[in-house]
Protein backbone atom coordinates (compact mmCIF):
# COMPACT_ATOMS: atom_id res chain seq x y z
CA UNK A 1 0.00 0.00 0.00
CA UNK A 2 1.19 3.28 -0.69
CA UNK A 3 2.61 5.10 2.42
CA UNK A 4 3.16 8.70 2.62
CA UNK A 5 5.35 10.85 5.28
CA UNK A 6 3.71 11.89 8.80
CA UNK A 7 4.98 14.19 11.52
CA UNK A 8 2.81 13.98 15.07
CA UNK A 9 4.65 17.24 16.56
CA UNK A 10 3.33 18.90 20.71
CA UNK A 11 5.27 21.86 21.73
CA UNK A 12 7.97 19.54 23.78
CA UNK A 13 9.16 17.23 20.89
CA UNK A 14 8.26 15.67 17.98
CA UNK A 15 6.59 12.85 19.03
CA UNK A 16 6.49 10.77 16.02
CA UNK A 17 7.91 10.84 12.30
CA UNK A 18 8.04 8.45 9.51
CA UNK A 19 5.85 6.93 6.49
CA UNK A 20 2.31 5.38 7.49
CA UNK A 21 -0.18 3.81 5.31
CA UNK A 22 -3.47 5.75 6.81
CA UNK A 23 -4.17 8.08 9.92
CA UNK A 24 -7.16 8.72 11.47
CA UNK A 25 -7.76 12.13 12.63
CA UNK A 26 -10.53 12.75 15.35
CA UNK A 27 -11.55 16.74 13.37
CA UNK A 28 -13.48 19.20 15.22
CA UNK A 29 -16.85 17.91 12.78
CA UNK A 30 -16.19 14.54 12.49
CA UNK A 31 -13.59 11.82 12.11
CA UNK A 32 -11.09 12.32 9.14
CA UNK A 33 -9.35 9.36 7.48
CA UNK A 34 -5.71 10.41 5.74
CA UNK A 35 -4.27 8.40 3.10
CA UNK A 36 -1.71 9.00 0.96
CA UNK A 37 -2.59 11.81 -2.04
CA UNK A 38 -5.04 13.50 0.15
CA UNK A 39 -5.94 16.92 -0.78
CA UNK A 40 -4.45 19.94 1.05
CA UNK A 41 -6.39 20.77 3.92
CA UNK A 42 -6.48 22.11 7.45
CA UNK A 43 -8.01 20.46 10.10
CA UNK A 44 -9.13 21.62 13.70
CA UNK A 45 -8.53 18.44 15.80
CA UNK A 46 -10.93 17.57 19.22
CA UNK A 47 -9.49 16.05 21.93
CA UNK A 48 -9.20 12.09 20.85
CA UNK A 49 -8.29 9.04 19.67
CA UNK A 50 -6.46 8.81 16.76
CA UNK A 51 -4.84 5.98 15.07
CA UNK A 52 -1.90 5.59 13.00
CA UNK A 53 -1.98 2.59 10.62
CA UNK A 54 1.04 1.04 8.66
CA UNK A 55 2.33 -2.07 8.10
CA UNK A 56 -1.65 -3.88 9.37
CA UNK A 57 -0.29 -2.41 12.50
CA UNK A 58 -2.37 -0.02 14.45
CA UNK A 59 -1.33 2.36 17.10
CA UNK A 60 -3.57 4.61 19.12
CA UNK A 61 -2.40 8.13 20.20
CA UNK A 62 -4.11 10.20 22.12
CA UNK A 63 -4.15 14.16 21.57
CA UNK A 64 -6.23 16.84 23.24
CA UNK A 65 -7.07 18.97 20.50
CA UNK A 66 -4.39 20.61 17.99
CA UNK A 67 -4.08 21.52 14.08
CA UNK A 68 -3.88 18.79 11.66
CA UNK A 69 -2.32 20.00 8.11
CA UNK A 70 -2.27 17.77 4.57
CA UNK A 71 -0.13 18.92 2.00
CA UNK A 72 1.65 17.67 -0.92
CA UNK A 73 4.74 16.66 1.72
CA UNK A 74 2.50 14.72 4.02
CA UNK A 75 0.74 15.34 7.01
CA UNK A 76 1.17 17.31 9.91
CA UNK A 77 -0.48 17.33 13.31
CA UNK A 78 0.29 19.92 15.66
CA UNK A 79 -1.12 18.12 18.63
CA UNK A 80 -1.42 20.44 21.83
CA UNK A 81 -0.56 17.00 23.83
CA UNK A 82 0.10 13.48 22.28
CA UNK A 83 0.31 10.42 24.23
CA UNK A 84 0.13 6.79 22.84
CA UNK A 85 -2.64 5.05 24.91
CA UNK A 86 0.12 2.63 26.55
CA UNK A 87 1.93 5.70 28.57
CA UNK A 88 -1.50 7.43 29.17
CA UNK A 89 -1.44 8.35 33.65
CA UNK A 90 -5.10 6.65 33.80
CA UNK A 91 -5.54 8.27 36.98
CA UNK A 92 -4.35 11.70 36.31
CA UNK A 93 -6.68 11.37 33.27
CA UNK A 94 -9.73 10.75 36.13
CA UNK A 95 -8.36 13.55 37.69
CA UNK A 96 -8.65 15.91 35.23
CA UNK A 97 -11.98 14.77 34.11
CA UNK A 98 -12.91 14.97 37.27
CA UNK A 99 -11.54 18.62 37.80
CA UNK A 100 -13.59 19.94 34.73
CA UNK A 101 -16.87 18.65 36.14
CA UNK A 102 -15.79 20.71 39.00
CA UNK A 103 -14.95 24.06 37.22
CA UNK A 104 -18.23 23.69 35.04
CA UNK A 105 -20.56 25.03 37.77
CA UNK A 106 -18.73 28.39 37.55
CA UNK A 107 -18.91 29.09 34.15
CA UNK A 108 -22.17 30.05 31.70
CA UNK A 109 -23.29 30.73 28.51
CA UNK A 110 -21.24 29.92 26.01
CA UNK A 111 -17.75 29.13 27.97
CA UNK A 112 -20.15 26.32 29.79
CA UNK A 113 -21.41 24.92 26.26
CA UNK A 114 -17.88 24.70 25.25
CA UNK A 115 -16.46 22.98 28.27
CA UNK A 116 -19.22 20.92 28.36
CA UNK A 117 -18.19 19.82 24.48
CA UNK A 118 -14.82 19.07 26.03
CA UNK A 119 -15.70 16.82 28.74
CA UNK A 120 -17.68 14.73 26.90
CA UNK A 121 -14.37 14.42 24.67
CA UNK A 122 -12.66 13.38 27.42
CA UNK A 123 -15.10 11.04 28.91
CA UNK A 124 -15.37 9.16 25.55
CA UNK A 125 -11.82 9.07 25.06
CA UNK A 126 -11.74 7.50 28.88
CA UNK A 127 -14.55 5.00 27.95
CA UNK A 128 -12.48 3.91 25.02
CA UNK A 129 -9.34 3.66 27.06
CA UNK A 130 -10.95 1.58 29.82
CA UNK A 131 -13.12 -1.19 27.65
CA UNK A 132 -9.88 -1.80 25.73
CA UNK A 133 -7.91 -2.33 28.99
CA UNK A 134 -11.01 -4.88 29.85
CA UNK A 135 -9.80 -7.04 26.85
CA UNK B 1 52.20 44.24 55.78
CA UNK B 2 50.68 41.60 55.92
CA UNK B 3 52.15 38.63 57.91
CA UNK B 4 52.58 35.16 56.00
CA UNK B 5 49.44 33.61 58.37
CA UNK B 6 47.20 36.07 56.64
CA UNK B 7 48.41 35.52 53.42
CA UNK B 8 47.84 31.98 53.84
CA UNK B 9 44.70 32.66 54.70
CA UNK B 10 43.44 34.70 51.80
CA UNK B 11 45.21 32.40 49.56
CA UNK B 12 42.91 29.39 50.96
CA UNK B 13 39.85 31.02 50.57
CA UNK B 14 40.84 32.10 46.92
CA UNK B 15 40.95 28.45 46.56
CA UNK B 16 37.75 28.10 47.97
CA UNK B 17 36.04 30.14 45.98
CA UNK B 18 37.76 28.97 43.14
CA UNK B 19 36.69 25.53 43.71
CA UNK B 20 33.04 26.70 43.97
CA UNK B 21 33.05 28.67 40.54
CA UNK B 22 34.48 25.21 39.07
CA UNK B 23 31.59 23.72 40.11
CA UNK B 24 28.94 25.89 39.13
CA UNK B 25 30.53 25.87 35.94
CA UNK B 26 29.81 22.45 35.39
CA UNK B 27 26.67 22.51 36.61
CA UNK B 28 25.80 24.84 34.30
CA UNK B 29 27.20 23.07 31.47
CA UNK B 30 25.24 19.52 31.91
CA UNK B 31 22.40 21.68 32.35
CA UNK B 32 22.81 23.69 29.49
CA UNK B 33 22.89 20.08 27.66
CA UNK B 34 19.85 19.65 28.74
CA UNK B 35 18.02 23.08 28.29
CA UNK B 36 19.63 23.08 24.41
CA UNK B 37 17.75 19.73 23.74
CA UNK B 38 14.38 21.06 24.92
CA UNK B 39 14.90 24.11 23.02
CA UNK B 40 15.51 22.19 19.71
CA UNK B 41 12.73 19.76 20.62
CA UNK B 42 10.48 22.50 20.46
CA UNK B 43 11.72 23.78 17.46
CA UNK B 44 9.59 21.71 15.03
CA UNK B 45 6.48 22.80 16.53
CA UNK B 46 6.99 26.22 16.65
CA UNK B 47 8.32 26.35 12.76
CA UNK B 48 5.26 24.21 11.45
CA UNK B 49 2.82 26.72 13.36
CA UNK B 50 4.68 29.66 11.87
CA UNK B 51 3.98 27.84 8.24
CA UNK B 52 0.20 27.08 9.12
CA UNK B 53 -0.65 30.35 10.20
CA UNK B 54 1.22 32.32 7.33
CA UNK B 55 -0.37 30.31 4.85
CA UNK B 56 -3.68 30.88 6.79
CA UNK B 57 -3.10 34.57 7.12
CA UNK B 58 -2.37 34.58 3.68
CA UNK B 59 -5.28 33.25 2.27
CA UNK B 60 -7.56 35.23 4.26
CA UNK B 61 -8.13 39.04 3.05
CA UNK B 62 -5.69 41.59 4.16
CA UNK B 63 -7.09 44.22 6.72
CA UNK B 64 -9.91 41.57 8.55
CA UNK B 65 -9.50 38.91 10.54
CA UNK B 66 -9.28 38.71 14.58
CA UNK B 67 -7.45 41.31 16.19
CA UNK B 68 -4.58 39.42 17.53
CA UNK B 69 -3.62 38.73 13.60
CA UNK B 70 -4.50 42.26 12.63
CA UNK B 71 -3.91 44.78 15.63
CA UNK B 72 -6.47 46.96 16.79
CA UNK B 73 -5.96 49.32 14.60
CA UNK B 74 -4.05 51.86 17.40
CA UNK B 75 -0.19 51.17 18.48
CA UNK B 76 -0.82 54.00 21.66
CA UNK B 77 -0.61 51.30 24.46
CA UNK B 78 2.61 48.84 24.25
CA UNK B 79 3.61 46.45 26.20
CA UNK B 80 6.62 44.65 26.93
CA UNK B 81 6.98 41.10 27.86
CA UNK B 82 10.17 40.77 29.53
CA UNK B 83 11.57 37.56 30.20
CA UNK B 84 14.73 37.19 32.11
CA UNK B 85 16.08 34.49 34.56
CA UNK B 86 15.76 34.27 38.07
CA UNK B 87 19.29 33.51 39.37
CA UNK B 88 22.03 36.18 39.07
CA UNK B 89 25.94 34.38 38.56
CA UNK B 90 25.87 35.18 34.80
CA UNK B 91 27.23 37.66 33.81
CA UNK B 92 25.40 40.31 32.15
CA UNK B 93 22.64 37.79 30.74
CA UNK B 94 19.58 39.41 32.79
CA UNK B 95 20.81 43.11 32.15
CA UNK B 96 21.44 43.03 27.99
CA UNK B 97 17.61 42.14 28.31
CA UNK B 98 16.77 44.50 30.62
CA UNK B 99 18.48 47.36 28.58
CA UNK B 100 17.58 46.26 25.59
CA UNK B 101 13.72 46.68 26.85
CA UNK B 102 14.82 49.80 28.50
CA UNK B 103 16.27 51.41 25.45
CA UNK B 104 12.42 50.61 23.52
CA UNK B 105 10.59 51.65 26.48
CA UNK B 106 12.14 55.13 26.00
CA UNK B 107 12.49 55.36 22.80
CA UNK B 108 8.55 54.75 22.55
CA UNK B 109 7.61 57.05 25.60
CA UNK B 110 9.72 60.13 23.49
CA UNK B 111 7.23 59.46 20.71
CA UNK B 112 4.41 60.29 23.29
CA UNK B 113 3.58 56.58 23.26
CA UNK B 114 2.50 54.14 27.12
CA UNK B 115 4.62 51.85 27.62
CA UNK B 116 3.45 48.67 29.98
CA UNK B 117 5.55 46.66 31.33
CA UNK B 118 4.72 42.37 31.85
CA UNK B 119 8.20 40.85 33.83
CA UNK B 120 8.70 37.11 33.71
CA UNK B 121 11.80 36.44 35.57
CA UNK B 122 12.67 37.63 39.04
CA UNK B 123 15.66 39.80 38.03
CA UNK B 124 14.13 41.53 35.21
CA UNK B 125 11.77 42.09 37.59
CA UNK B 126 13.90 43.77 40.18
CA UNK B 127 15.78 45.61 37.52
CA UNK B 128 12.89 46.98 35.81
CA UNK B 129 10.82 47.97 39.08
CA UNK B 130 13.72 50.75 39.68
CA UNK B 131 13.06 52.77 37.01
CA UNK B 132 9.37 51.75 35.99
CA UNK B 133 7.60 50.64 38.96
CA UNK B 134 4.04 52.20 38.20
CA UNK B 135 4.27 51.14 35.07
CA UNK B 136 4.71 47.56 35.66
CA UNK B 137 1.32 45.57 35.01
CA UNK B 138 1.97 42.69 36.03
CA UNK B 139 5.06 39.85 36.54
CA UNK B 140 5.35 36.26 37.55
CA UNK B 141 8.68 34.03 38.77
CA UNK B 142 9.38 30.79 37.28
CA UNK B 143 11.39 29.96 40.37
CA UNK B 144 9.57 26.79 41.47
CA UNK B 145 9.53 25.39 37.70
CA UNK B 146 11.88 22.79 38.10
CA UNK B 147 11.42 21.68 34.13
CA UNK B 148 9.59 24.43 31.86
CA UNK B 149 6.78 23.12 30.45
CA UNK B 150 4.33 24.30 27.79
CA UNK B 151 1.69 25.01 30.70
CA UNK B 152 4.16 27.71 31.80
CA UNK B 153 4.25 29.56 28.83
CA UNK B 154 0.48 29.11 28.69
CA UNK B 155 0.01 30.58 32.05
CA UNK B 156 1.71 33.47 30.54
CA UNK B 157 0.06 33.55 27.27
CA UNK B 158 -3.53 33.87 29.37
CA UNK B 159 -2.23 36.55 31.75
CA UNK B 160 -1.10 38.78 28.01
CA UNK B 161 -4.50 37.83 26.70
CA UNK B 162 -6.80 38.97 29.34
CA UNK B 163 -4.83 42.02 29.35
CA UNK B 164 -5.61 42.33 25.55
CA UNK B 165 -8.94 41.71 25.76
CA UNK B 166 -9.76 44.19 28.22
CA UNK B 167 -8.34 46.74 25.94
CA UNK B 168 -4.96 47.38 28.11
CA UNK B 169 -2.68 47.41 25.32
CA UNK B 170 -2.64 47.55 21.53
CA UNK B 171 1.38 46.14 21.10
CA UNK B 172 3.00 43.25 22.56
CA UNK B 173 6.34 42.48 22.05
CA UNK B 174 8.25 40.07 23.64
CA UNK B 175 11.80 40.38 25.18
CA UNK B 176 14.50 37.46 25.33
CA UNK B 177 17.57 36.36 24.51
CA UNK B 178 18.20 34.41 21.77
CA UNK B 179 21.09 31.36 22.11
CA UNK B 180 23.28 31.34 19.47
CA UNK B 181 25.95 29.93 20.76
CA UNK B 182 27.48 29.31 24.32
CA UNK B 183 29.85 32.17 24.33
CA UNK B 184 27.16 34.51 21.93
CA UNK B 185 23.04 35.11 23.66
CA UNK B 186 21.54 37.87 21.51
CA UNK B 187 19.01 39.90 23.47
CA UNK B 188 15.82 39.92 21.25
CA UNK B 189 13.00 41.62 20.50
CA UNK B 190 9.94 39.77 19.01
CA UNK B 191 6.79 41.74 18.03
CA UNK B 192 3.92 38.95 19.16
CA UNK B 193 0.55 41.12 19.38
CA UNK B 194 -0.43 41.98 15.97
CA UNK B 195 1.74 39.10 14.63
CA UNK B 196 4.23 39.67 12.16
CA UNK B 197 3.32 37.30 9.52
CA UNK B 198 6.49 36.82 6.81
CA UNK B 199 5.83 37.10 3.48
CA UNK B 200 5.88 33.42 1.72
CA UNK B 201 9.22 33.39 0.06
CA UNK B 202 9.20 34.10 -3.75
CA UNK B 203 11.31 30.98 -4.54
CA UNK B 204 9.30 28.62 -2.05
CA UNK B 205 6.96 27.85 -5.48
CA UNK B 206 3.48 27.83 -5.32
CA UNK B 207 1.78 27.36 -2.44
CA UNK B 208 -1.07 24.79 -2.02
CA UNK B 209 -4.75 25.81 -1.74
CA UNK B 210 -5.98 24.43 1.43
CA UNK B 211 -9.44 23.44 2.02
CA UNK B 212 -10.41 24.12 5.54
CA UNK B 213 -12.10 22.46 8.01
CA UNK B 214 -13.84 24.55 10.03
CA UNK B 215 -13.99 27.65 8.26
CA UNK B 216 -10.48 29.49 8.04
CA UNK B 217 -11.51 32.32 10.77
CA UNK B 218 -12.59 30.14 13.21
CA UNK B 219 -9.14 27.42 12.83
CA UNK B 220 -7.67 31.18 12.89
CA UNK B 221 -9.69 32.26 16.00
CA UNK B 222 -8.31 29.05 17.72
CA UNK B 223 -4.73 29.08 16.58
CA UNK B 224 -3.62 32.78 17.24
CA UNK B 225 -3.79 32.45 21.15
CA UNK B 226 -2.14 28.99 20.45
CA UNK B 227 0.63 30.44 18.58
CA UNK B 228 0.95 33.69 21.33
CA UNK B 229 1.66 30.32 24.33
CA UNK B 230 4.28 28.56 21.43
CA UNK B 231 5.79 32.13 20.95
CA UNK B 232 6.37 32.64 24.46
CA UNK B 233 7.43 28.72 24.65
CA UNK B 234 10.29 28.94 22.65
CA UNK B 235 10.99 32.31 23.90
CA UNK B 236 11.57 30.85 27.57
CA UNK B 237 13.28 27.75 26.29
CA UNK B 238 15.80 29.94 23.82
CA UNK B 239 16.13 31.75 27.53
CA UNK B 240 16.89 29.22 29.52
CA UNK B 241 18.92 27.76 27.43
CA UNK B 242 20.94 31.13 26.82
CA UNK B 243 20.83 31.37 30.60
CA UNK B 244 22.84 28.50 30.94
CA UNK B 245 25.37 29.04 28.44
CA UNK B 246 26.12 32.51 30.22
CA UNK B 247 26.19 31.06 33.37
CA UNK B 248 28.88 28.58 32.27
CA UNK B 249 30.95 30.91 30.08
CA UNK B 250 31.08 33.33 33.39
CA UNK B 251 31.75 31.02 36.13
CA UNK B 252 34.72 29.92 33.49
CA UNK B 253 36.17 33.46 33.53
CA UNK B 254 35.90 33.57 37.17
CA UNK B 255 37.59 30.35 37.66
CA UNK B 256 40.47 31.32 35.58
CA UNK B 257 40.90 34.68 37.45
CA UNK B 258 40.57 33.39 41.03
CA UNK B 259 43.62 31.27 39.33
CA UNK B 260 45.28 34.36 38.13
CA UNK B 261 44.75 35.81 41.81
CA UNK B 262 45.56 32.46 43.46
CA UNK B 263 48.92 32.60 41.64
CA UNK B 264 49.94 36.17 42.04
CA UNK B 265 49.15 35.67 45.93
CA UNK B 266 51.73 32.54 45.90
CA UNK B 267 54.04 34.58 44.53
CA UNK B 268 53.99 37.16 47.12
CA UNK B 269 53.75 34.85 49.67
CA UNK B 270 57.09 33.06 48.35
CA UNK B 271 58.66 36.47 48.30
CA UNK B 272 57.54 37.55 51.48
CA UNK B 273 58.79 34.39 52.94
CA UNK B 274 62.01 34.32 51.77
CA UNK B 275 62.77 37.40 52.51
CA UNK B 276 61.82 36.56 56.35
CA UNK B 277 64.61 33.97 56.10
CA UNK B 278 67.38 36.25 54.69
CA UNK B 279 66.32 38.89 57.09
CA UNK B 280 66.29 36.61 59.94
CA UNK B 281 69.98 35.15 58.44
CA UNK B 282 71.65 38.53 58.08
CA UNK B 283 70.77 39.09 61.81
CA UNK B 284 72.24 36.15 63.19
CA UNK B 285 75.15 36.56 61.37
CA UNK B 286 75.46 39.90 62.23
CA UNK B 287 74.85 38.82 65.66
CA UNK B 288 78.23 36.33 65.54
CA UNK B 289 80.59 39.00 64.04
CA UNK B 290 79.72 41.53 66.60
CA UNK B 291 81.04 39.09 69.35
Amino acid sequence: MATFHFDLVSPEKLAFTGEVEQVDIPGAEGDVGVMAGHAPVVIALRPGIMTVTNGGKHEKIIVLGGLAEVSDKGLTVLADVATSIAELDREAFAKDIAEMEEKLAEKEGSALDRAIERLDHFKVIQQHITSTAMH
Amino acid sequence: MASLKDMRVRIASTKATQKITKAMQMVAASKLRRAQTAAEAARPYAEKMDTVIASIAGATTAGSGPALLVGTGKDQVNLLLVCTGERGLCGAFNSSIVRLARERALALMNQGKTVKFFCVGRKGYEQLRRNFDKQIVGHLELRSVRQLGFVNANDIAKKVLELFNTGEFDVCTLFYSRFKSVIAQIPTAQQIIPLVVEAPKADAGPTPSYDYEPAEDEILDGLLPRNLAVQIFRALLENNASFYGAQMSSMDNATRNAGDMIRKQTLIYNRTRQAMITKELIEIISGAEAI
